[in-house]
Parts: C-alpha cells; structure tokens; sequence
C-alpha cells in the first residue's frame, strides 16, 4: 500500500531520503536548491524511485530536470498525486 | 624501454590492512591476512577515508582503488598539486572482475522485488572502468582512462600499458595498479564449482599440499613517470619499471600450458625489455596461486628462464589471491622488499613436491646478498584465458 500523499508525508520522505546521498541535514530545507547540497542527478534518479516506491507517483526524466529546490521536488510530487 | 619509467609513489589496501608500508612489512614479518579461509581487507573502513557521497558512488573495488591512490599520490608529493599538466596524466586501473558486488545485491532486488528496486547506480558502479573513473576524478586527471581487464594479470597489465603511454609519449604519467573486490557469494560459488579453491582454506604455493587458491580482495596503486620529468622535477624515485612482457598461451580457457610456454615468453620478454639477463635478476615474485597446475607451470617456467638459483616467493601465501589486483599489489610488495634487499617469505610451506624444486624461501624472509649489485627483481602474473603480464622491476 501506497503511502497517502500529503505535503508533509512527502516532505518528511525528501528530507529523511537526502542525507543518505551526503546532504548536510542542517542545510536542508524547502527553499535549499539541490546544488547548493550537492544532490546531483544520479541522486535525483534515486530519489525519485524512493517517492515512487513510497507514493506510487512517478517522476520522469523531464520533470526532474525542471526542480531546482527541495520545495520544488515536494510541490512537484504533491500535484501529480492530485 | 627507451623512455626510462620510474615508480615515484605506492599505496595499497589489502588483507594486511592500509597502506603499501603496511603490506610488505606484515608479509616480511611472516604475518597472515587470511582469516577463515579468506583474504578480507577487514582493516579497511571505506568511511574513514571517503565522504558519504563518495562511499555511496563507489563499488568497493573502487573505493580500494580510491584509498590507494590517495597513499600512492601523497608519497609522489602530488598530495596539493599534480605536477604536470593534468591533461597528460592517464589512469589506469585494471580488474578481473569489476563491480560483482554491486552486481550480485541489484539482481537480488531484480528477482525479489522486481526491476523498479534496482538501482540507478547500478551500472555505474559496477562496470569494470569504474575504478579507472572514480581515480581520475579523485585527482582530476584528464589523460586517457580506461581498464585493463585480463582476470588475474590486469594489475600486472595495466602496470605495462601504463609504461608503453609514457614511452610513446602519450601521457607523461600515470596513475596505475589494480583492484578487485570478489568476496561474494556468486564469485565465491563460481570458483568454488570450478574446483579453484582450496578446500582447506590454507595458501600454501609450492607446497606438495596445496589444493588451490584462498581469495583475497584489496587493491595497490603506483604512480609512474618518465624518469627524465621525474628526476627534473627532483621525485624520490622509489624504482624502475625496467621491463614489460605479456604474452597468450592461447592453450585452454582455466588452465596454464603445462610446460610453461606462455610464460616463458612473458618472463623472457620482460628481460629482453629491460637489457638483462637471467643472472641479472635477484628475486622472483611468484603468481604462486597454491593451485596444483599453476605451480608447476610456473615452477617450469622460472627454471627455463632463470636457472635454478633464484630466490622465489608467493605473496599469495600471505593475503591470498587478490585476482586482478593481484599483478599490482605483488608489484609494490615487489619494490618495497627490493629497496630493502629482502626476498620475503612463502608461508605455510612444508612439504616439497616432486619436480617443484626451487628456492621458495620457505616461511622465513631472507636478506639478498647481492654485493652492491642492482636489485633486478621478477614480477609475474597470470590469468584465466591463458593471459600472462611479467614486470622487471629494479632498485638501484
């Protein structure tokens, strides 16, 4: 079963999930850019299937390349589950 | 060789822990790295020297080859800068396997869990060129980089290729050696079934006992440069790489041609190459596997070459069979004994064989008394496919 996506269930997975890949904890917050924590695009592909294993939402290759920050990965999950 | 290459810097991480210092001084002293039937690099924890990221982003094969480089760079003194120009630096870093880890753990979430469970690192991580990659990137090398992949000779090989860059002058050094990471359950099963193993889990090479090799994971890195640049730029020079032979039994897929041939010719190359003669080498770093076919050929083989007289020895004895790091963790073992004139030791030898009738410096180091001469040592490595890569090394 599918976690039920929320913006918070979603945030809570993001930021558990991002210091596994070397993001200073401390540093990670909505408006943080995945650059400024060294979260490339092998961690996203991550990610991305940790969201899909725990939401049933996929993301594809062209939606992550648009998200710059942490918030637009969280709002981007939130409104495919919508 | 026309271009002279030398050895300006040596790292290793292997059963006898971290560091190349570490390796020779262990096996000088007669110590054993093998534990229960295994050679385990139990000393090395990937996260006292690499990032998250970095553990994350490396199969172990190439967080050994990583740690390695870092010693071997560091005693070159290009610790705060690479002193030629980066984009003439290669880096070659050879394995038998690869990323089999990786490889076994991703197929088991295949099969369990379906293919969205396998990671998108996969790939990345186990491909054989990974060490290569992760090694460039670690010091921002930007010559040419790729793998030697030649089972239990691609350290030894690419140790030569590197050299024939330097003296074609593609490359004004290179960061070379090899590493394997194959304490797993499939590699481990599939030598196993091939009857490659010793039963007893004892490495004893040579010995009229031995029933096969015990394997052993690690990696050693050296850095090599045109000896002219090195020398102009004031490096300690740790050794030469004097020679190079490689040759193909082109005989069986597993098993070594029984008279030797293929390695005679490597052996033979690698003085040619080097301007010596047979009396001219001083000590001979065994492949020595403690299997009952690679031995004898072996043993064959130096005989032809060198005559009886010459000390050889089986690091193997010490740390098992490292497989496609093995060439290049012998070779820095190899340069370290030779600085020092010693012929380490063949543990756990006891019992002669037939026909195997060598000086195998039986469990004991020896001091060389080579009379002021050049320590010209022998550095073979031999592998599955009939590959055979021999190194003449030599200390001044």
């Amino acid at each position: 079963m599918a976690t039920t996506v929320t913006p918070e269930a979603v945030e809570k997975v993001v930021y558990d999930a991002l210091p596994q890949f070397g993001a200073d904890p401390s540093e990670i917050s909505r408006d943080a850019t995945f650059e400024e924590l060294d979260v490339d695009s092998l961690d996203l592909a991550e990610l991305s299937q940790i969201i899909e294993d725990e939401f049933s939402v996929q993301l594809k290759g062209d939606d992550v390349g648009k998200i710059k920050t942490v918030g637009d990965a969280i709002d981007l999950v939130v409104s495919r589950a919508g | 060789m026309n271009r002279e290459i030398v050895v300006t810097g040596v790292g290793a991480v292997t059963p006898l822990g971290v560091g190349a210092r570490t390796l020779y001084e262990r096996w000088r002293a007669g110590e054993s790295g093998i534990q229960d039937g295994q050679g385990a690099a139990t000393e090395f924890d990937p996260t006292e020297h690499l990032t998250v990221k970095q553990v994350r982003r490396a199969d172990r094969f190439s967080q050994f080859a990583m740690v390695a480089s870092d010693e071997a760079l560091a005693e070159a003194g290009w610790k705060d800068e690479v002193p030629y120009d980066v984009e003439r630096v290669a880096t070659l870093i050879g394995t038998g396997i690869g990323g089999i880890g990786t490889l076994e753990v991703n197929h088991k979430k295949l099969l369990e869990s379906g293919p969205k469970a396998v990671s998108p690192l996969s790939i990345p991580l186990l491909m054989g060129n990974s060490a290569s990659a992760a090694v460039s990137m670690r010091h921002g090398l930007r010559g040419q980089s790729f793998a030697t992949l030649s089972a239990c000779a691609a350290g030894a090989h690419a140790i030569g290729t590197a050299a024939r860059m330097i003296q074609t002058g593609d490359a004004d050094a290179v960061v070379t050696g090899g590493s394997e990471a194959a304490l797993t359950p499939l590699a481990t099963a599939a030598f196993g079934a091939l009857d490659a193993l010793s039963d007893k889990g004892i490495s004893r090479p040579f010995d009229a006992e031995r029933d096969g090799f015990v394997m052993g994971e690690g990696a050693a890195v050296l850095v090599l440069e045109d000896g002219e640049r090195a020398r102009a730029r004031g490096a300690k020079i740790l050794a030469r790489l004097a020679g190079y032979g490689a040759s193909s039994d082109a005989y069986h897929l597993t098993a070594p041609e029984k008279e030797g041939g293929g390695a005679i010719a490597a052996m033979e190359h690698a003085l040619e190459d080097a301007g010596y003669g047979p009396h001219d080498v001083v000590y001979v770093n065994a492949h020595g596997t403690s299997t009952p076919l690679n031995d004898r050929a072996e043993t064959i083989a130096i005989k032809h070459v060198l005559g009886n007289d010459v000390p050889v020895s089986s690091l193997k004895s010490s740390i098992g069979h490292l497989l496609g790091a093995a060439g290049a963790v012998e070779a820095v073992a190899t340069i370290l004994a030779m600085r020092d004139r010693v012929a380490p030791p063949t543990l756990n030898y006891e019992h002669p064989d037939e026909g195997l009738d060598l000086d195998y410096v039986p469990n004991e180091a020896r001091t060389l008394d080579i009379n002021g001469k050049k320590a010209v040592a022998l550095s073979n490595a031999f592998g599955f496919g009939g590959h055979n890569a021999v190194l003449c090394l030599e200390v001044a």
